[in-house]
């Protein structure tokens, strides 16, 4: 895996007043695989990828996508260079049907400026038939699915657009074992497809399930980055709570000396 | 069966069930009353009666739906209605002449264009400099109430100019029964035509058909309902004073059953279909009506997804302001006067009409036929008990207890239903 990097983040560092909520921190992540991010809550994890995606502005350090320097100063500049991210709280217009929030922003219109429901319909049963074929309820408004349709929606939202980047802030949080499997194959599916995916979890079995590499975060600092193939739940467990890095992992600014 | 067929036409239970309750509503009025409700006379008076209130409930549907409210469009009625009384017969004539026929014209330019002033400017306040509706409007309300006073420190204005008049309908303001009788078969060609587009579509597509037995059923009664609606105001007379001078003025002579010219369509009945059709129209197949649903959805969704949420917003107030003209301009125009407290408690009735229609103030939800079916509704409960001659303190507790009522069975509904 000596390609270029999907993205490399260097040195990433954001201070709220004189909080460092992100210290320094360096990532990178490769096409095809799932980096996923682990911690506490308040360990950072979630601002970094905020800054990756431009809903905060990172104070010092770079991010390069794709080996060239980015500038990402706004979620608009983010989708440019192919980000998506779905979002813990899914962000999703309940009131209103799969095609709709699929295409919220981004409508596709009649040759009249009027919306094109339909062709967006046969889009969204494209896109979200590839990613879960049990996916029926077209008509209904968002409000009315289940969990992991909801998930599906929300991902299909963020694929739709050709991402090559994708953020899940906390995929299967709220979601039943059964939904929650569902979600794991869709994460699977998508890096087959080659997409890079950054997973923020808070369960460690999902982890081990579905990521390729693991970074574990502590206080605004990198613990250590390891393969999950070459570490144990338990080595990660006491990277998150103690910030011990085992040997298997490279280890970062937050490791404790022993 | 009965209920897997209703769920195969694909229409909206909840309006179903408003135009049942409506019917239910006629009927009891129409038994009360001994036989006087359901007359073509009172149900053409009916429709007028309407108008004002459903015009101004298609806009509120959008503020409402956005999570928003607006306390002040009775009052903005009542302002933009003195101007355009003051326009029409003391500014105008000044320059053009009396009775000139630019006159309407200029004069309802004029209003219009003044509420979408004032709708802009509240909603730029609102949008743009976050201060919550509910106080801007309600300053809105007590301001415009004075203003409407200041335009002539209280006097009323009349009468107005005589095409003017026609916005409020009376038997001049009604289109005739020919009329009436060509709008309706175009309606209904129109209704067969979005059916058929909408099924070849779907085909087009692969998307699963509705059945054909409830395509017709669909098509079959919308088109039945507009000829009914068409014979019922073709059905009510002019009256027989008017009829007479009519006949005397155009030379025509009278047989001895009398003439019987029909009024049609009322013009200020036509402004409200017009005006339902085209926020319809907007609400469902125009980007900006997708964005108001959406914000009402999930503001930060909307907003995270790139859309240009306090725009729309304001654009909600810019047309709510523009229909409260286009209602102030009927109001006094059926009136033909102009005075300071025309529309006084108006929102409440607009806002009384969208919710019963459906729409929810929690936002995101609410269609623009169900409110002006709303508006109908209130204005039916009204009219009847005038008919049956209830007191108006008693009229007022009646329409209070009904709203809330209506309100509290939709909530049930909506709770079972869970959507």
């Amino acid at each position: 895996m000596d390609r270029t990097p999907l993205v490399a983040m260097r040195d990433i560092s954001l201070a709220f007043g004189g909080v460092h909520a992100v210290d320094r921190v360096s990532v990178d992540l490769y096409p095809g695989e799932v980096m996923a991010l682990v911690g506490h809550n308040g360990a950072g994890k979630s601002t970094l990828v905020k800054i990756l995606s431009g809903a905060y502005r990172r104070d010092s350090g770079t991010i390069a996508i794709r080996g060239e320097e980015a500038s990402i100063a706004n979620p608009r500049d983010a989708r440019k260079y192919g980000i998506e991210t779905t979002y813990q709280s899914l962000a999703l217009a309940d009131n209103v049907d799969a095609a709709a929030n699929l295409f919220l922003g981004r409508e596709l219109r009649t040759r009249w400026g009027t919306l094109d429901d339909i062709a967006m319909e046969a889009e969204a049963r494209k896109v979200i038939g590839r990613l879960n074929p049990n996916f029926q309820r077209f008509k209904d408004p968002v409000k009315a699915l289940s969990g992991g349709e909801r998930q599906s929606v929300a991902i299909a939202r963020a694929i739709l657009f050709d991402a090559r980047i994708l953020i899940m802030d906390e995929p299967t949080a709220a979601l039943g074992p059964q939904e929650a499997a569902q979600v794991g194959e869709l994460i699977r599916k998508l890096k087959s497809d080659g997409l890079g995916i950054f997973l923020i979890s808070h369960d460690i079995h999902d982890v081990f399930d579905l990521a390729d590499r693991i970074c574990v975060m502590k206080n605004g600092r990198v613990v250590g980055t390891a393969r999950v193939a070459h570490v144990t739940k338990d080595e990660v467990l006491g990277m998150i709570i103690l910030g011990k890095c085992p040997t298997a992992a490279a280890p970062g600014l937050g490791a404790v000396e022993d | 069966m009965l209920a897997r067929f209703i769920k195969s036409t694909e229409l909206d239970i909840r309006l179903l069930g408003m135009a049942g309750a409506l019917a239910l509503i006629w009927i009891v009025f129409h038994v009360l009353s001994g036989g006087l409700f359901l007359t073509p006379r009172n149900l053409w008076n009916l429709s007028v009666q309407s108008a004002p209130v459903a015009i101004m409930a298609a806009g509120m549907v959008f503020v409402i739906v956005t999570r928003n409210i607006d306390l002040s469009i009775g009052s903005m009625l009542g302002f933009i209605g003195m101007i355009m009384g003051t326009i029409q017969t003391d500014v105008l004539p000044k320059v053009l002449g009396f009775e000139h026929p630019a006159t309407w014209a200029l004069t309802l330019a004029a209003g219009l264009g003044l509420g979408l002033g004032l709708g802009a400017f509240q909603g730029f306040v609102i949008a743009y400099l976050g201060i919550p509706s509910f106080i801007v409007t309600l300053g809105g309300l007590l301001v415009w109430r004075g203003a409407a006073w200041w335009v002539t420190s209280g006097q009323t204005v009349a009468p107005l100019d005589d095409t003017f008049r026609l916005l409020g309908g009376g038997p001049e303001g009604s289109i005739g029964a020919t009329w009436s009788w060509v709008l309706g078969f175009v309606a209904c060609a129109t209704i067969v035509v979005v059916l058929a587009h909408g099924r070849g579509q779907r085909k087009k597509f692969h998307f699963p058909l509705r059945p054909m037995p409830a395509e017709f059923v669909v098509g079959g009664m919308a088109c039945a309902a507009v000829l009914a609606a068409v014979a019922v105001v073709n059905a009510y007379p002019w009256p027989v004073g008017i009829v007479r001078r009519y006949a005397e003025a155009n030379h025509i002579a009278v047989p001895d059953g009398g003439l019987f010219i029909a009024h049609g369509i009322a013009i200020p009945v036509l402004i409200a279909i017009g005006t339902g059709v085209v926020m319809s129209f907007l609400a469902t197949r125009t980007r900006f009506g997708r964005y108001a649903y959406a914000i009402g959805g999930n503001p930060e969704a909307a907003e995270l997804a790139g859309v240009d949420t306090r725009w729309v917003i304001l654009k909600c107030f810019m047309l709510m302001g523009l229909l409260a003209a286009i209602a102030g301009a009927v109001s006094i125009a059926r009136l033909n006067a102009a005075t300071n407290s025309e529309g006084t408690l108006a929102e409440l009735l607009v806002i009384a009409a969208a919710v019963i229609g459906g729409t929810s103030l929690s936002g995101g939800v609410g269609t623009v036929a169900g409110a002006m079916l709303g508006a109908v509704l209130m204005q039916s409960l009204q009219s009847g008990m005038v008919l049956l001659g209830v007191d108006t303190p008693l009229q007022n507790i009646v329409v209070g207890a009904v709203l809330v009522a209506a309100v509290g069975l939709d909530t049930v509904y909506r709770r079972r239903s869970a959507i």
